[in-house]
């Protein structure tokens, strides 16, 4: 089973990575950009097969490594 | 005063923090390698700066959860002196050992330039041989030192005098110009709320001797000596 977890920035934490992106848009003239925010895309591939068992997993290892929650949210998605 | 210094893949002051140690102790630190799983018996340990694993997924996080790291973990716990100098500030402090994260530069930019720092207490086992409200001249070099904590978090660190050092100007104030990296309340460094740790960005282990341009860092060595030995 594949693990697709996305963390994210929480909404109040500054982001200039995502400020400068969200500037260079609009110097290739993308207009209308209001803000852009920057995150992390990981792939974990699982031995467990069990969704459920799986979930509490890959949760443990957001809490634990993947994000640091005083400033990221992160969302986990399971695949066959 | 016993001390040790945890290396790790990619740290690069642990020499200076060594020198530094040799200065004030008048012998010699004991290395410790970040696969080691048990530290020597000391009673300070040093997180130098650097780049621990490359900085890879966060800076510091990836040190953090070393074997090494769980043993000053737990000797920290316990009430052992531990300091972690710029990259090691932010390996203690994804170890849960101080609250907050430092996050990239607010300018973007790698910063390495001397600083000054505003002494916030005298009262801790780091600080005890400067004055409070003193004003010194320290280096930084980094690129994450933006200190970051909700403001609960921040006016917790404040009002229990966890507040070590911050960035100020000339005269000791505070504002967005003499602030290098964007930090919260101008924040440099910190300790946990039993003051046996201290984290912070600045590099006192370069400014011990006047061919740095500085001497300030001098008296924060002899502070831990003073109250270790």
């Amino acid at each position: 089973m594949k693990a697709r977890v996305h963390i994210t920035l929480k909404s109040g934490v500054l982001d200039p990575q995502g400020r400068a992106i969200a500037h260079a848009l609009g110097t290739l003239g993308f207009g209308g950009v209001n803000d852009v925010r920057q995150g992390k895309y990981i792939e974990i591939d699982l031995n467990e097969r069990d969704k459920a068992k799986a979930k509490q997993q890959v949760d443990q290892m957001c809490a634990k490594l993947l994000a640091n929650t005083v400033i990221e949210n992160y969302a986990i998605d399971l695949v066959d | 005063m016993k001390a040790a210094i945890v290396v790790f893949p990619g740290s690069n002051r642990e020499r200076d923090a060594e020198a530094a140690l040799t200065q004030a102790m008048g012998r010699k630190p004991i290395m410790v390698w970040h696969r080691d799983t048990e530290l020597p018996d000391v009673n300070l340990v040093l997180v130098p700066g650097g780049f621990s694993y490359g900085d890879y997924l966060r800076c510091g996080a990836i040190a953090a959860h070393s074997p090494i790291l769980r043993e000053v973990k737990a000797r920290a716990d316990k009430g052992m002196a531990v300091i972690g100098v710029c990259n090691g500030f932010q390996i203690i402090t994804e170890a849960g050992l101080l609250p907050g994260i430092l996050l990239r530069n607010a300018s973007l930019k790698f910063v390495c330039k001397n600083v000054r720092l505003k002494v916030e207490t005298s009262q801790s086992l780091f600080t005890s041989q400067y004055e409070q409200g003193q004003v010194l001249s320290v280096p930084v070099a980094h690129h994450d030192g933006n200190y970051f904590a909700d403001p609960k978090t921040l006016d917790e660190l404040e009002a229990n005098g966890q507040v070590a050092f911050r960035y100020c100007g000339p005269e000791g104030e505070f504002d967005d110009e003499h602030n290098p990296n964007g930090s919260a309340r101008s924040i440099a460094g910190i300790f946990n709320r039993t003051k046996n740790v201290l984290g912070m960005m600045p590099h006192p282990e370069n400014a011990v001797d006047p061919m740095q341009g500085s001497t300030d860092g001098k008296a924060l060595f002899k502070s831990m000596v003073e109250a270790l030995s």
